[in-house]
């Protein structure tokens, strides 16, 4: 009895609170705000509030196209599989907030590092399979992003873990940092999280950072081929990742979740997507392994100092 | 009218399919997505890719080049799709209707579901046609 109670729990904290559903929601209400604040920095009036939902809706009643030349089961269930990675790491670090002490294990916070990674892949995966040359550019300049954009990242993570003298629980930070204080008020903190934020536009394929996408140029690169529900589930999945990444940002940097520090970071993606044009993939490889690399070892290097 | 036929009419994506026109009625299509127009308040977005499309707006007298790619395109289009034809070249051939190499006129090759007549049409003239073409399918439910 006890066991089943256990999974039934885990079930529903995976599919609905503070996994799928609730996070879906949210983020539905993010890219809302994402679209109308884009439309309102150019002088336009923008879309309802409804609008990311009535866009997920009529998708999920179009026709699923499968290329003549596609790898068919890898893609059709690339996008599941992105979209379950996404929610997972969600449910982790939603839990990680919400029941303090209790949830995690040691060690999780590398672990939703991965789940962070895997919608990208799968997303590659999916369209490499389609056999679309043009999806195929978009996947080889998705894979030189991620190659560009892991390495800071990744770096910039190890920052608090350092100056919480290795903590590697997403709830043990928290309370560290309650106690401690949060670690962006540190020089080190500060840069590892500025650091931590492009790297989250890149993760996000937000400009400047959206060349895998690129629709004036490659018409939709890795998505070019997907249509009906399995857009709708690329789409969901990158809804859920702009609430996923956010949190864990304010997590681990931030002394944990509250509603204005994400509303905070969400204007900073925002901004910076509005007030920048796309940059070329030797640009953004440039820039995220020269400069924001060097900045993160900055970051690690004074955090060891005590900084 | 059912929840799903509601969110086809709030969210139309549209590809932009010229087959070979002057440009003019191009550059009027992309007038409605100016700060003037803009019709994401309906949500009507422009995408890259048929796979994602709604509707195709085509433009400009069919050519014997054109013929094959655009029956092409419709057949990739996930289905429902929608055709709208732009222009007085893409509703009936306009100046081109004696050319040489323009034997057809977008209607007898896709099933157009609005015309929009002018050369170009304004962008007042395209919203009314978008508005007519959602009543139209909400009268069919
Ligand atoms: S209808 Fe007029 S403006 Fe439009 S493509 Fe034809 S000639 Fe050009």
């Amino acid at each position: 009895m006890e066991e089943v109670s256990s999974i039934m729990k885990d079930l529903f904290s995976f599919l609905i609170f503070p996994g799928f559903i609730f996070t879906a929601a949210i983020g539905l209400v993010a890219s809302w705000i994402d679209r109308k604040v884009t439309a309102r920095v150019q002088w336009r009036v923008g879309p309802p509030w409804y609008q990311p939902l009535a866009d997920l809706v009529k998708l999920s009643i179009k026709e699923i196209t499968i290329p003549k030349n596609a790898s068919k089961a890898v893609f059709l269930s690339a996008p599941l599989f992105g979209l379950s990675a996404a929610v997972l790491a969600a449910t982790f670090i939603w839990q990680a907030n919400i029941q303090a002490g209790s949830s995690g294990f040691t060690g999780d916070t590398v672990v939703v590092l991965y789940l962070l990674t895997l919608p990208a892949i799968a997303l590659m995966l999916g369209s490499s399979a389609s056999g679309n040359p043009l999806a195929s550019l978009g996947v080889s300049r998705e894979i030189k992003l991620m190659l560009a954009y892991e390495l800071p990242f990744i770096i910039s993570i190890t920052v608090p873990i350092i100056k919480s003298s290795g903590l590697l629980r997403v709830t043990d930070l928290i309370a560290f940092q309650a106690m401690n204080g949060v670690f962006v008020s540190n020089v080190s903190g500060i840069l590892a999280i500025i650091v931590a934020i492009f790297c989250m536009q890149a993760k996000l394929g937000l400009v400047p950072f959206d060349m895998a996408e690129a629709e004036t140029e490659i018409m939709g690169g890795i998505y070019i081929e997907y249509s009906g529900i399995l857009l709708a589930v690329l789409k969901l999945t990158k809804t859920i990742m702009m609430v996923a990444l956010p949190v864990f940002l304010t997590s681990i940097f931030w002394g944990g979740f509250s509603a204005w520090k994400y509303v905070i970071l969400l204007v900073v993606i925002i901004l910076m997507r509005n007030t920048n044009p796309r940059v070329r993939i030797d640009q953004a490889i440039r820039f995220f392994w020269y400069r924001m690399t060097s900045l993160a070892i900055i970051a690690v290097l004074l955090a060891m100092l005590g900084f | 009218m059912s929840l799903k036929l509601k969110a086809l009419t709030k969210s139309i994506w549209v590809y932009h399919m010229s087959t070979g026109s002057c440009n003019n009625c191009d550059i009027e299509i992309l007038d409605l997505l100016t700060p003037r127009f803009d019709v994401e308040r309906f949500g009507i977005t422009l995408v890259g890719s048929i796979r994602h499309a709604d509707a195709i707006l085509v433009t400009g007298a069919l050519n014997l080049k054109t013929i094959p790619r655009i029956k092409n395109i419709y057949d990739q289009a996930p289905k429902p799709c929608f055709v709208i034809a732009i222009g007085a070249c893409a509703c009936g051939q306009g100046i081109f209707a004696k050319g040489p190499n323009t034997p057809e006129p977008v209607d007898s090759i896709l099933p157009v579901d609005a015309y929009i007549p002018g050369c170009p049409p304004k962008p007042e003239a395209m919203i009314a046609a978008i508005v007519k073409l959602i009543e139209k399918l909400r009268g069919k439910k």
